[in-house]
């Protein structure tokens, strides 16, 4: 398979605008006539379905949980990063263009981050015309605050739910598309295959998850918005429900899955605390602009804490490490997140770390306290420090201590966790998938990030492939399709895909083992943080694939699903999915495995500087890593590169240290 | 460190909406104190599932208190005892050892059971299609800071905002009205410039479809508000009487 990213000719500031002026476009009378499905309402799928209905074409748009306003997007806490430089801090498109592609360590594709950077400014349009309550200054203009990785105050927020309150305003918009007759919307749906007619992406098959039984949906185009493959770690910050399957399915049916490895590792996280745990909780990285990042400088203190007889408060000022201000003094404790987390994972690999598994470290208020005063503090994460401490019953805005007249407030405690992915489908610019009339965005493509997301770019990414990108681009694709009629769905093909889900539901129900879904996926979990985790390594990597593939054996033997398909059956629904997070586990290994370099949240233990830091091999990886199904899971997936060529940056060692 | 604790669960069981419900009983044993509340009925179900048997079926998914998605009536409390939070993030420390914690879904006429403790929530989308959001055409918006917006109205509007769309309001109210959650998103969008201009239309529109789809009526007793996990205040119900009679008046 050869790749065609088709990237427009041109300067890079002039592509998008020439794209559009030169695509082909459906008129009216014709969008009426074509029909495209939406698989997911997060801020990519329910835009992308608002706005695909608004302009007039017919949109099937599916959602696993009860509401489209439950999509994941909605946990999204600190903002959304637009190049407005309304702060006058020296902020333009190109800069959030070379913030992005330098904070994706270099990997990410040129032309589709300065197309993000610049439809970045009409979603904060968009959004506000929605009635979005922006944070907003006593002059009535708004507010920003500023994101790791970039020396400007570009984020946009609304208190510490801006993915909610984006998603709403999405889902505003898709309410009102629903109510024009323009969408059609099915809740408890989940995609359960890809339906292709002579090669073209023309439906899917949904299971219906109230009945049970399985349904049967045809269109012009099916575009994907379901999201990352975060789960696959089974612990991590990603909600129960979201899952790889859409993704796997398209991966199986030929469509590349593209730098699988890249998986972001958020450095805010309340530690792990017990073997019952369901998932991890995010503390938002804007905690950062006012929080620092520390742990003890002596290791006596170090193994008082993780004793319990000692607490963070009692350690003085002197005797603490503020390690990111000490190793990046130009950006502190606002480095990008794969540096911050690598960071606390040295830290604690050292025997630093601050709780009793000896896997957290400080994030401590007592000098903004001290500064700003409790109320101002407050005002801007009142609501994560109510979060915190409804989770671990430490409240970080009270004062613990005086010692010599600084007061010490209850510090945090944080450690990494599996939070987004970078990887996804591999789309070309238009968005399409490497099967003709598949599109996929939001996180569950690969474009834009590189090998690391910056803060605040994940839904403005959303929104832009959702609002202002999809819309236009998939044009240039139906444009084609305008004499195909409507598909029917009593057709050979969708006999054939319906068959095949029966057929795996049917082998699910019936191994009939010892074994629940969450134990085998904990299991998984546990190997893919261990082997394929914040630190990897060739030898770790090739002993991760040979337990992997232990797990799906157990997993096809062992396995106990209660219930029938016939009405709700969750546990049914769930080891679907985790059929397809074994798979997912495999991809991200062999990605990790085959690329012999560190670089964003990859990282190989055996490329780093004699400082830790990660070590990029250009000559020899600067590529995105695209995996081809090879007609079974017990196959190894083939690998596939797109060269990336930049035109408009210099390729160079990310610096945050001057 | 959190002491263990084991505690009696009574829950309710039903297989489908038309099926008659009852309760089920299930003693816990050394449940660790921090530990959610759905973590503990993942413990369950974990043994359920050892046993053969069929699991509970509850709402769940973000699991940090923003989704809405989960529910549950604990011990006479929408998402429990604790304030301003949702069952997943209520932990096993605010329960006594030795405790009998009862969990019921829902009960209202709006939310029809579709199994165990899910409850169907439909109702909520139907009644934002009828008038939740401004309309604004995608890319046809002004730049954003051509329209100012006092610092209070953006905060107001905001704290209205914040609901989830759990459905708490509906199931601690006697009456099973909804004008908690309606009145939250027609006060967010009448507080801003942008929402005032079809202000008159959605307030009368959300409201009819409210009364077409079953919910009770609103006698101002302020469960919703003491229930709400997000604080909603009933000043929000004002704002829309205020804004429903206009609208009516004007007609």
């Amino acid at each position: 398979m050869k790749l065609d990213s088709k990237i427009p000719a041109g300067p890079i500031d002039q592509k998008w605008t020439n794209y559009k002026d030169h695509q082909k476009l459906v008129n009216p009378a014709n969008k009426r006539k074509l029909d495209i499905i939406v698989v997911g309402t997060g801020l990519a799928g329910a835009s992308a379905a608002a706005s695909l209905g608004e302009m007039g074409f017919r949109v099937l748009n599916f959602c696993i949980q009860d509401s489209p306003r439950r999509a994941h997007s909605i946990a999204a806490q600190g903002g959304i990063n637009a190049a407005k430089n309304y702060q006058n801090d020296g902020d333009s498109v190109y800069r959030l263009f070379y913030d992005t592609v330098k904070g994706g360590d270099y990997r990410a594709r040129e032309a589709n981050v300065y197309r993000l950077a610049e439809v970045s400014n009409s979603i904060i349009d968009q959004c506000v015309a929605q009635g979005v309550p922006f944070a907003r200054e006593y002059g009535g203009t708004l507010a920003n605050r500023s994101f790791g990785g970039a020396q400007v105050s570009r984020t946009f927020y609304a208190k510490g739910q801006t993915g909610q309150q984006l998603l709403l305003g999405a889902y505003s918009a898709l309410s009102r598309q629903v109510e024009a007759g323009t969408v059609k919307l099915y809740t408890r749906y989940e995609m359960q295959d890809l339906v292709m007619i002579d090669g073209r992406a023309r439906g899917i098959i949904a299971k219906n998850l109230v009945t049970g039984k399985l349904e049967r949906f045809a269109a012009h185009a099916v575009v994907i918005a379901t999201g990352g493959y975060g789960n696959t770690y089974f612990l991590s910050t990603n909600a129960m429900a979201c899952n790889c399957s859409a993704a796997i399915q398209c991966y199986r049916k030929g469509a590349c899955f593209a730098n699988p490895s890249y998986v972001q590792i958020h450095p805010t996280c309340i530690p792990v605390h017990g073997d019952k745990q369901s998932k991890l909780t995010l503390m938002s990285e804007s905690l950062r602009n006012d929080g620092r990042i520390w742990v003890p400088k002596k290791i006596e203190d170090a193994k008082a804490l993780q004793a319990g007889t000692k607490k963070g408060s009692d350690i003085p000022e002197e005797d603490r490490d503020y390690y990111l201000e000490r190793r990046y003094p130009a950006f502190g404790n606002l480095v990008p997140r794969d540096v911050a987390s690598r960071a606390a994972k040295e830290r604690c690999d050292k025997g630093f770390g601050v709780n009793n598994t000896g896997l957290a470290v400080f994030l401590d208020f007592s000098e903004a306290i001290s500064r700003l005063g409790i109320d101002v503090v407050r005002q801007r994460y009142g609501n994560l420090f109510d979060m915190y401490e409804e989770i671990t019953d430490v409240n970080p805005g009270e004062l613990a201590k005086e010692i010599n007249g600084v007061k010490y407030y209850n510090p945090m405690m944080i450690y990494p966790a599996i939070h987004y992915t970078m990887g996804g489908i591999w789309v070309d610019y238009e968005l399409q998938t490497t099967i003709k009339g598949l599109f996929a965005i939001g996180e569950c493509n690969f474009s834009d990030h590189g090998a690391n997301r910056l803060g605040a770019s994940a839904l403005m990414q959303g929104l832009a492939d959702g609002y202002f990108v999809l819309p236009y681009t998939i044009q240039n694709y139906l444009a084609d399709q305008i004499t195909v009629p409507r598909f029917r769905t009593d057709t050979p093909e969708f006999d054939a895909a319906e068959a095949a889900v029966k057929a795996k539901i049917d082998r699910l129900m019936n191994i009939k083992g010892k074994r629940s879904v969450d134990s085998i996926h904990k299991e998984l979990g546990r190997v893919m943080w261990e082997y394929v985790g914040m630190g990897r390594t060739a030898e770790g990597l090739k002993k991760g694939l040979e337990e992997i593939k232990r797990i799906r054996k157990e997993f096809e033997t062992e396995l106990f699903v209660p219930g029938s398909t016939e009405g709700m059956n969750n546990e049914l629904d769930k080891a679907i999915r985790l059929d397809d997070f074994i798979t997912m586990g495999e991809l991200i290994a062999y990605d990790a495995l085959s690329r012999n370099e560190s670089c964003g949240g990859h990282f190989r233990e055996e490329y780093q500087t004699e400082e830790g830091e990660a070590k990029r091999d250009d000559e020899n990886f600067f590529y995105v890593g695209c995996w081809e199904y090879q007609g079974s899971d017990d196959k190894a997936p083939e690998l596939i590169k797109e060269p990336l060529t930049y035109e408009a940056i210099k390729v160079q060692t990310r610096n945050y240290k001057n | 460190m959190d002491k263990n604790i084991s505690f009696t669960l009574k829950i309710w069981r039903q297989n489908g909406p038309k099926e008659k419900g009852h309760f089920e009983t299930f003693q816990m044993k050394d449940i660790p104190g921090d530990t959610s509340f759905l973590e503990m009925l993942d413990i369950l179900n974990e043994q359920l599932v050892g046993e053969g048997k069929e699991p509970v079926a509850f709402d769940h998914d973000c699991r940090e208190g923003i989704c809405g998605m989960c529910s549950l009536y604990i011990n006479g409390h929408p998402h429990g005892p604790a304030t301003h939070a949702t069952t997943c993030q209520l932990y096993m420390r605010r329960f006594k050892d030795g405790e009998t914690i009862t969990v019921e879904p829902w009960r209202s006429a709006g939310f029809p059971v579709i199994k165990d403790l899910i409850v169907d929530r439909g109702a909520y989308d139907k009644i934002m299609q009828a008038g939740g959001y401004v309309s604004v055409r995608t890319g046809s918006a002004e730049d954003a800071n051509n329209l100012l917006i006092p610092k209070p109205d953006a905060d107001e509007a905001m704290d209205a905002a914040s609901c989830i769309g759990c459905g708490a309001c509906v199931a601690a109210c006697k009456n099973g009205s909804a004008m908690l959650f309606v009145s939250a998103k027609v006060s967010q969008l009448a507080l801003l410039p942008q929402g005032r201009v079809e202000a008159a239309r959605r307030a009368k529109a959300m409201v009819a479809k409210m009364d077409e789809l079953g919910f009770g009526n609103c006698t101002n007793t302020g469960a919703c508000e003491a229930e709400c996990p997000k604080g909603v205040s009933i000043a929000n119900i004002a704002r829309l009487n205020r804004e429903f009679l206009k609208a009516k008046f004007a007609d």
